[in-house]
């Protein structure tokens, strides 16, 4: 028994989080609400009750997928870069602009706008990558704060230069028919973006466990003095974790504009870049873990959309029901000690027999 | 006399399940030096940290001065009497002698301010006490390790400490430094102080120690008076067999030099000279040994040969070929292997599988992958066959290496640098902290490698390794060759002290060199 909860100490720690969080909600939804049956109800279940929610969840889940990918292959490398959400809006902006400036078939459109979305997050994920590799300058405050240059470069490029001005809202033009993502479940928004995530998903586990680059990243990531000791470039580990960093989260973005919006309307940041963090935490940094955690974070996102909507909870304790079930996942140190003691009593049994 | 320690059935056990003190006791008297000595992994350290406060125990009772006492933290056993002084020091190096001496008992002005000039006087005045001179207005970090030690000492008396632990002290120490330690512990005694003394150098608790006890596998094997024990009782018990320390045979063929170093200068990036001038051939069929006391530039100089540092000056050559300026994986690629120093930092990556740990010189080569895909099947049959022939203690190929004992880790590194089949083997203190068992299989590997007509290097801070393996000795000291012995066999431990402390040395033998 105690081996078998070694074994699975995470997966256990997960659920057991889950359920706590849910406790806390459930404390919170009674402390908030008139209706707290009918608003629990919301809030767990709202999410699959209906058709339209349904999709919603797979429609939110695409881009975080996308993002927790990206983040991950940088994370493995013990790359702390959180560039996800500079390299997804500036490529998504790009990739807009190209579109509607040009006039193709679809088969050759829509990889080529994706491209483009992606190699320009690729080259934006370049620059903190090579200030680390070449200065040592730390990754995560550079990619922070690219995050802000990529986002008003994004936001000049779609006001000033593409914009919509009979829209009546500050969005682009809409995209060409040629650059869209297909819907292929009727009356939802469900594209084939959540299929290229799940492929990319695949794709990126191959790359990480079953290629000579991806056994150099993992082995920087885990000592990086051994890598460098056995002859593995690590300039060149830190600069392509990045890259590919970029690639994947603007490759992400990209999808959401051509398959959902049809144009680009974010006037603020979407923020997966930042969800995509929080799935690369919970799925470990394992791409194919990455795909259930960002099922998960969907989940609460739809669910918690639902309770704002549906209940008379306040929107500002859905947002803090959330986050309390994310931070006791992602928790590092949550439950180590009762591990440590189930360790200990495995040690001396070993050592007596 | 009386006890003034006494721990009764210390267990302790890591978060990784290694258990580090199994049933310890140890009794302490007062007013002697006592010395814990084990191979590293023992537990030695383990239990002086659960002493101090470092480490809790999961089980056991500490009496101090005949009560029970809980330590739960250093305060609480600075609070009680007992000081520690760690094998890596605890100073603030930007702070000055006094500062770091008042530290957490600051003398005050205005009671907000240090009063540094006050802080000097207790300086002053500790050190006379205990006639141990310091400079109370130096930086710590200006300052040599000896000295430092001697601040660590200091700060422990200041704090009243009856019971003082020193942690390997003498493993950073040159001889001379030694010396001088050994005279301040003894006069400590004589002012009625307390010493443990941790040690697994046999002929220094030999030296000093009243008290000797042995600890092996987490256990405590014996104690007893030191006067009652020889050097080679001690080793028996530390090691739990007889070891021999034998020479191996001396090689029948010596064949070509393989690597060739030729005035080779490095100079650190605090502009201090660490290696000036070497000159040296590794030959086919020898072993060639590097001895000198630690810190000596025997670092640098296998770093510089294996390509992770650049030298300033010199050249490098293996087979004619230069090695200077190209990265580790080209050197490799030539020929050349690395057993390095540190295992835990070079050596593997923990928390990776035997197998990962295995490949990282020939991943990339075929056999190991395809083009960009790695062939595992391929990998587990390689790593099955290594952990065979290596006798490596693990489950299987995916086993991680963090599972495994000080000993089988260094056979994974030992047998992943030794499979690549190179020409030149580049081994740093390649039987450091491992078992005697392990210790033999390493140096039979490398005199096997020897006979095949490998070039091999070897950096020791043990000499009897370096006597037993070598076919030819150099001696470093300061960066500088200070004495070539081409024949081994006629010379001993004593012949090479003089030189590896500089008291002594070869004229002329930097720029000379002998074929």
């Amino acid at each position: 028994m105690e081996k078998f909860l070694l074994k699975y100490f995470t997966l256990i720690r997960v659920i057991i989080a889950i359920g706590i969080g849910i406790v806390i909600s459930v404390f919170l939804i009674y402390l908030t609400s008139q209706e707290p049956g009918f608003s629990l109800r919301s809030f767990l279940l709202g999410p699959f009750l209906t058709r339209s929610r349904l999709a919603h969840l797979f429609e939110t889940a695409s881009p975080i997928i996308f993002c927790g990918l990206a983040i991950a292959v940088a994370f493995q490398a013990k790359q702390f870069n959180i560039g996800a959400e500079g390299s997804l809006y500036l490529g998504a902006a790009v990739g807009t602009a190209f579109a509607v400036s040009t006039n193709m078939p679809a088969f050759i459109h829509v990889p080529l706008v994706l491209l483009i979305a992606g190699l320009t997050g690729a080259l934006w994920s370049f620059i903190p990558g090579i200030l680390k590799a070449k200065w040592k300058a730390s990754e995560l405050v550079s990619s922070l704060m690219l995050n802000y240059v990529a986002y008003f470069l994004g936001l000049y490029l779609i006001n000033y230069h593409f914009r919509d001005k009979e829209a009546g809202f500050l969005v682009s033009f809409k995209l060409p028919e040629t650059a869209w993502l297909a819907r292929f479940i009727p009356d939802t928004r469900i594209h084939y973006g959540i299929i290229l995530a799940l492929v990319f998903a695949v794709l990126v586990y191959y790359f990480l466990y079953h290629t000579t680059a991806g056994y150099e990243i993992r082995s920087t990531g885990f000592n990086e003095r051994f890598a460098r000791f056995g002859g593995i470039s690590v300039f060149k580990v830190i600069i392509l974790c990045q890259v590919i960093l970029g690639f994947l989260a603007a490759f992400g973005g990209m999808t959401e504009v051509m398959g959902i919006h049809r144009r680009f309307l974010w006037q603020s940041s979407p923020g997966y870049g930042w969800d995509g963090i929080i799935v690369a935490i919970i799925g470990r940094s394992h791409p194919l873990l990455i795909v259930p955690a960002s099922f998960f974070l969907a989940y609460m996102r739809v669910g918690g959309r639902v309770l704002n909507l549906m209940s008379d909870v306040p929107a500002e304790m859905v947002m803090v029901i959330q986050s309390i079930i994310i931070l006791l996942i992602t928790a590092e140190a949550f439950l180590s000690q009762w591990k440590y003691r189930i360790t200990v009593r495995q040690a001396e049994r070993g050592g007596a027999a | 006399m009386e006890k003034i320690l006494e721990a009764k059935d210390v267990l302790k056990v890591y978060e990784n399940g290694v258990i580090a003190n199994r049933a310890v006791s140890i009794a302490v008297e007062e007013n002697t030096i006592h010395a814990v000595v084990g191979e590293n992994g023992a537990g030695k350290t383990t239990l002086m940290k659960i002493i101090f406060g470092i480490e809790q125990a999961q089980d056991g009772e500490i009496f101090f001065k005949g009560e029970k006492v809980h330590i739960r933290s250093p305060r609480d056993a600075i609070r009680i009497g007992i000081g520690m002084v760690h094998q890596h020091l605890m100073l603030a190096p930007d702070l000055t002698v006094a500062e770091n001496m008042v530290l957490g008992n600051e003398p005050l002005r205005a009671k907000l301010f240090l009063d540094t000039d006050r802080a000097g006087e207790i300086t002053l005045q500790v050190s006379e006490e205990y006639g141990l001179q310091v400079p109370p207005n130096k930086k710590i970090k200006d300052l040599p390790i000896g000295v430092r030690q001697r601040v660590e000492i200091l700060k422990a008396l200041f704090r009243n400490a009856e019971l003082l632990i020193l942690d390997e002290p003498t493993s950073v120490l040159t001889p001379q430094e030694t010396e001088v330690l050994f005279k301040t512990l003894k006069n400590l005694k004589k002012q009625g102080k307390t010493i443990i003394f941790i040690s697994h150098k046999l002929n220094e608790v030999k030296q000093i120690a009243d008290r000797v006890t042995i600890m092996r596998d987490a256990r405590v094997i014996d104690t007893r008076d030191a006067s009652e024990l020889t050097e080679h009782d001690i080793a028996q018990l530390m090691v739990g067999r007889d070891i021999s320390f034998e020479r191996i045979p001396a090689p029948v063929t010596l064949g070509e030099s393989l690597l060739s170093v030729r005035n080779l200068s490095y100079v650190n990036d605090e502009a201090i000279l660490v290696l000036n001038k070497m000159s040296f051939d590794v030959r086919s069929g020898e072993i060639l040994g590097l001895a000198g006391v630690v810190g000596n530039g025997q670092t640098e100089l296998v770093r510089i040969l294996t390509g992770l540092l650049q030298p300033s000056e010199g050249e490098i050559t293996l087979r004619g070929e230069n090695l200077i300026g190209l990265s580790p994986r080209r050197i490799r690629e030539k020929g050349l292997c690395h057993i390095p120093e540190d295992r835990m930092e070079d050596g593997v990556a923990e928390e990776t599988t035997l197998e990962e740990n295995f490949i990282l010189d020939r991943y990339y080569k075929p056999g190991f992958s395809k083009g960009l895909r790695l062939l595992w099947k391929d990998i587990s049959q390689h790593s099955r066959e290594l952990i065979e022939k290596f006798n490596i203690l693990a489950q299987s190929t995916k086993t991680l290496v963090s599972a495994l004992s000080g000993g089988n880790i260094q056979k994974v590194v030992v047998a992943r640098e030794l499979s690549s089949d190179p020409d030149v083997i580049i081994a740093a203190h390649p039987t450091r902290g491992i078992d005697v068992g392990s210790e033999e299989m390493v140096h039979r590997l490398l005199q096997e490698a020897r006979d095949r007509g490998k070039a091999i290097f070897l950096a020791s801070a043990d000499l009897d390794e370096i006597l037993k393996l070598s076919t030819r000795v150099i001696v470093i000291y300061n960066g500088e060759i200070a004495a070539h012995f081409q024949d081994v066999s006629k010379i001993t431990a004593g012949d090479l002290g003089p030189y590896m402390l500089g008291v002594q040395r070869e004229e002329a033998v930097s720029g000379k060199v002998s074929a």
